[in-house]
């Protein structure tokens, strides 16, 4: 009883400023809840490389913001800050929607093509967002994958590399082996084979070309612009930031409603996730449906990943993206996996649900509040808040 | 035979190791009204859904307006002109009734509000219920939205799986008089049914399917006076 007691005098004297944050984190998860939820729509796919389609926007900017001229210590001001960001903003996004269409490509639809099996998409996609990780662990000096060791392993990393990848391609023969026969088996087991071998050769090249090529990786993200505190929301200071996060996360999720309803590309994306033959019937191509939904993922996930690192100051490094993707993910389904507006309203209650716990369970812990609520959708309404449909 | 709008030739459809189509062949001349008559499993939804491009067949070729189609995606075979309005009806359930019509021009580009119209014409009470979601229509009235949908491609070939299927008597004869319509309005359209009585009425030439094969083809005409036909489609004896 105490412990509810006292949980809920501090949740009512940080209201406003626990309202604040959920708010701010609610709107990153929202856009990261979009790719996942309009790639399950048409293909009933979870994209599990998402987190890294976000994880590659934080990269991006480690390059971009010094590259428009803002240094460590040296942010933008004034009106600047407007160009810049928008500058930024599109590079991002860019870096991760090409990462979300080559994804498609490469991990996912040589399995469509020969209608593989639903579990080897799933090992594909995990194969796929393992070996992008361990790619970026490559290219920043920071991160080895033994940090206890501290020093840099040119052999063991790429060893690593191939060892988890070939791991993963293991299991997946294990697991789906005990098919053998069908031609799902066969498949999985070529493509898992090729995948090991250019993992090979490509990690052998970064190993010994990347640092040669890119020079010492910049070591954190120079900060974009000052905070301050624009106003004073019942005693909860908001800062230009946050105002910024909204402000970008509305305008995207506008823009993305009315493409999605509005446009015939957009209507091309509902048929297919509502009926995916009568959408070919009717003329829709359906592989450019799906490159355009990775692609759009992808943006999203894009400018999701710039904000997160301004609001919250984060590095950029090759880990990243696995809170926020799998937070993200949860927020997807809270809404109704499948639903775009499901996502948006999911990603915001989640955001609000984890900043009403910090004062509850502190922050050291509230990562388990996404899971909580995991476990209780998939118990009480396991179609989430707005139930299973892209169309709505 | 350079006036065949559609035909096949020896084409074979196999799911799996089982051949649901083996080596039919026929043709459609553009102008006329074919149906493909049979019983459940015949193989007449797996030979449209070839034709569309959405199966492959195993075997033989299929050509539209004298080019092939076999390997075509299904995409580009609507934007040559073949539409289908197919078995089951697939509207859009969670789009607007006229969102559909709309879809159904997807493969022209943009549907202009006249070609909207003109199926609202057709049909009145799709008209009334253009707000509605799809899938809150009752049966009769998705089988109007489909073959309003598939009207909106405006198709060179329209093709139609069982379009009588789950409607009341009265219902059917409305449909089957529409199609008429149509057809003498110069759209070339192939009919699959089960309701071979009525089909054979509107039809210039029917085929009729058996596991897979064509076992008869003759002017429609003559098919509503063969034995065979009465016997097995007519439930005469
Ligand atoms: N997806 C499928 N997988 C395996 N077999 C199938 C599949 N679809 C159809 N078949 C088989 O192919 C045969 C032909 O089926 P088809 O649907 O073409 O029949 P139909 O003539 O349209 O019958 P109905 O009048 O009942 O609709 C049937 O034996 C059916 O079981
Ligand atoms: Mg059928």
């Amino acid at each position: 009883m105490d412990f509810l007691a006292d949980c809920a005098t501090n949740v009512a004297d940080q209201f406003w400023a626990q309202t604040r944050n959920g708010l701010t984190l609610g709107s990153i998860y929202a856009m990261i809840a979009l790719g996942y939820t309009m790639v399950y729509g048409v293909l009933q796919l979870i994209n599990f490389a998402h987190s890294e389609v976000f994880m590659v926007s934080t990269v991006a900017a480690l390059y971009a913001i010094p590259a428009f001229g803002v240094t460590d210590g040296d942010p933008a001001t004034g009106i600047a800050v407007i160009f810049i960001l928008i500058g930024v903003l599109l590079c991002c996004m860019a870096a991760s929607g090409a990462l979300a269409v080559l994804l498609e490509r490469l991990a996912y639809r040589p399995l469509r093509k020969r209608h593989a099996p639903r579990l080897s998409f799933l090992i594909s996609a995990i194969g796929a967002s393992l070996f992008i990780q361990y790619l970026f662990v490559l290219m920043d000096g920071q991160h080895y994958l033994f940090p206890i060791r501290g020093i840099a392993d040119p052999l063991g990393t790429p060893l690593l590399i191939i060892g988890g990848f070939l791991a993963v391609v293991a299991i997946g023969l294990l697991v789906t082996g005990t098919r053998r026969g069908e031609e799902g088996w066969v498949d999985a087991g070529t493509l898992a084979g090729l995948g090991a071998i250019a993992t090979l050769i490509l990690g052998a090249i970064l190993v010994i070309k990347l640092p040669d090529i890119l020079g010492p990786t910049p070591q954190s993200v120079p900060e974009l612009f000052s905070t301050s505190t624009v106003f004073t929301l019942f005693g909860a200071p908001i800062s230009n930031k946050r105002i910024m996060v909204v402000v970008v996360t509305v305008v995207m999720l506008v823009i993305l409603d009315a493409f999605v309803r509005r446009t015939r590309m957009g209507r091309g994306i509902r048929a297919v996730a509502q009926d995916s033959e009568a959408a070919s019937l009717m003329g829709v191509n359906i592989n450019r449906v799906v490159v355009v939904t990775f692609l759009v993922g992808g943006l999203m996930a894009g400018a999701a990943g710039l904000l997160y690192q301004i609001v919250l100051g984060a590095p950029a490094f090759w880990f990243i993206g696995f809170k926020p993707g799998i937070k993200a993910f949860v927020a997807a389904v809270l809404g109704g996996i499948g639903n775009i507006r499901g996502a948006m309203l999911g990603g915001l209650l989640l955001g609000l649900v984890e900043a009403y716990a910090v004062p509850c369970i502190g922050t050291q812990w509230i990562d388990v509040t996404a899971f909580v609520v995991l476990v209780a959708v998939l118990m009480f309404r396991p179609t989430g808040i707005l139930g299973e449909q892209v169309g709505a | 035979m350079t006036d065949d709008l559609l035909e096949l030739q020896d084409v074979v459809v196999r799911y799996g190791g089982i051949e649901a189509v083996r080596g039919i062949s026929f043709n459609v001349a553009d102008g006329e009204l074919v149906t493909l008559i049979g019983g459940n499993g015949a193989g007449k939804t797996t030979t449209l859904t070839t034709i569309s491009g959405i199966k492959r067949p195993s075997g033989g070729t299929i050509s539209f307006a004298g080019e092939r189609i076999d390997n075509l995606p299904a995409h580009e075979v609507v934007e040559l002109g073949v539409c289908q309005a197919p078995e089951g009806r697939r509207i859009f359930p969670r789009m607007s009734v006229r969102e559909n019509l709309v879809m159904g021009a997807f493969a022209r580009g943009s549907a202009k509000q006249a070609d909207v119209d003109r199926v609202f014409d057709l049909f009145p009470v799709l008209k009334e219920r253009q707000k509605q979601a799809g899938g809150t229509l009752s049966g009769g009235e998705q089988q109007m939205l489909a073959i309003g949908r598939a009207l909106m491609s405006e198709p060179k070939l329209l093709m139609l799986d069982e379009p009588s299927m789950g409607l009341a008597p009265k219902f059917v004869e409305k449909i089957f008089e529409l199609l008429g319509d149509i057809h003498s309005q110069g759209t070339t359209i192939l009919l699959v049914e089960q309701n071979a009585h009525l089909a054979l009425q509107i039809a210039d030439r029917g085929y009729v399917l058996e596991s897979g094969e064509i076992v008869l083809e003759d002017d429609a005409k003559k098919l509503l006076g063969n034995d065979q036909v009465r016997k097995a489609y007519l439930g005469e004896s």
